[in-house]
């Protein structure tokens, strides 16, 4: 229910970066553990687009996985999970990546 | 988008090119002022797209961080509590776990030795501060209507009216809400879970975004352990496992069981507030 908020935030951005231009393309970079479901900001953009220069552009999402660094062995692990065990036993891990939630670049007429 | 004059935020956003190339610094925007300090050069951007007048559209690199706005109005919040040397805590749960009774306990307890005063989070009603206000203490209440957490922004003009005083600790009790108080920063020093252990054992799992932000892990409602199914240590395993360093306090706050703990924290905090957590 927050993805309406972010969205509202997301429109508010890409109109005042436009100056005014009509906006084809919006891509967002949203990670696995940004706690934020890019089906959500998909439904919010076309309501939160509507009647604005950015109504009918076409809304590009990035899953980026997340990262964790074991802070035992210091290894690197790639996932989509949320709890993970480093091979080396520990479950100490720091999350490095994949809670972005960013605007990466919009495309203007 | 700014509360302040409607316009983006803070972030330091480029516009580049569709050939790479960075034009301009986009925004360079402070609340303090009010004065948009755009340091762009239109007349750079115009020559780009003049240039480029071929091609039927330009692409815009924004990095932006979508919360960045929220971000800046928490980090200006923090600055003015560490200025004050205020201890703002921000407590975190779902609906009915206790928040507001372990407030008003906390507030009975130690209104002799700290001084406190209280924000109050809810979409509705202002029954909440009422119960708060009975123990004798300061406090303001924020309806969020429709919004399901408070952002930085809430909370700074509630501090305007609020005014809490120097030297004191700030109780902060968000919407009741285990999803979206996770992914706003207030400016709060910490934020502190509330779970009842009539929930079940496993929210740490199912809500784990809360979990990982919270520095504190308070177990309430133990004194109905004997009458629910409620495995303590697989919860304290569960929330380890999503955040190894987090604290946990087992605590009844109608019956009194565990609050000294609670309490011996909140007073060791106090003396080294000034201290990133």
């Amino acid at each position: 229910m927050h993805e309406l908020g972010i969205t509202r935030n997301i429109v508010a951005i890409v109109i005042e970066h436009a100056k005014g231009s009509k906006v084809l393309r919006v891509v967002l970079e949203i990670g696995k553990l940004s706690a934020v479901m890019p089906d959500a900001i998909r439904f919010c953009f076309d309501v939160c687009s509507k009647g604005t220069q950015l109504e009918g552009a076409d809304l590009e999402i990035i899953e980026t996985p997340a990262c964790f660094i074991c802070r035992e062995c210091s290894s690197e692990i790639v996932t989509n999970e949320f709890f993970v065990q480093c091979d080396c036993g520990s479950t100490h891990l720091e999350c490095v990546a994949g809670q972005e939630l960013n605007i990466k670049e919009m495309e203007v007429a | 988008m700014c509360t302040t004059c409607g316009c983006g935020n803070d972030a330091k956003a480029t516009l580049t090119n569709s050939n790479g190339d960075k034009v301009l610094d986009i925004h360079s925007h402070d609340h303090g002022h009010h004065d948009h300090l755009h340091d762009h050069d239109h007349s750079h951007t115009h020559d780009h797209h003049h240039e480029h007048s071929h091609s039927p559209s330009s692409v815009i690199s924004l990095e932006k961080e979508i919360l960045a706005k929220n971000n800046f109005l928490a980090g200006q919040n923090r600055g003015w509590f560490e200025e004050r040397n205020i201890l703002a805590l921000n407590l975190v749960s779902s609906p009915g776990a206790g928040k507001t009774t372990l407030l008003e306990q906390t507030l009975k307890d130690l209104k002799d030795e700290i001084s406190l005063s209280v924000i109050e989070g809810d979409q509705e009603t202002v029954n909440d501060a009422e119960r708060i206000r009975a123990t004798g203490c300061k406090v303001v209440q924020i309806n969020t209507g429709t919004g399901c957490h408070l952002e930085a922004d809430m909370l700074a003009r509630g501090l305007k009216e609020l005014q809490p005083p120097r030297n004191s600790v700030l109780m902060i009790e968000n919407v009741g809400n285990l999803v979206c108080p996770a992914l706003f920063d207030l400016g709060e020093r910490a934020k502190v879970a509330v779970l009842s252990v009539t929930e079940g054992e496993d929210k740490p799992l199912k809500y784990p975004h809360m979990f990982q932000a919270s520095n504190i892990m308070i177990l309430n409602k133990v004194d109905l352990l004997p009458y629910v199914e409620f495995n303590v240590d697989k919860c304290i395993e569960y929330a380890r496992q999503v955040n190894p360093e987090i604290q946990v306090f087992q605590m009844s706050a109608t019956k009194g069981d565990g609050l000294n703990t609670w309490y011996e924290w909140l007073k060791s905090e106090i003396s080294n507030k000034n201290q990133v957590p």
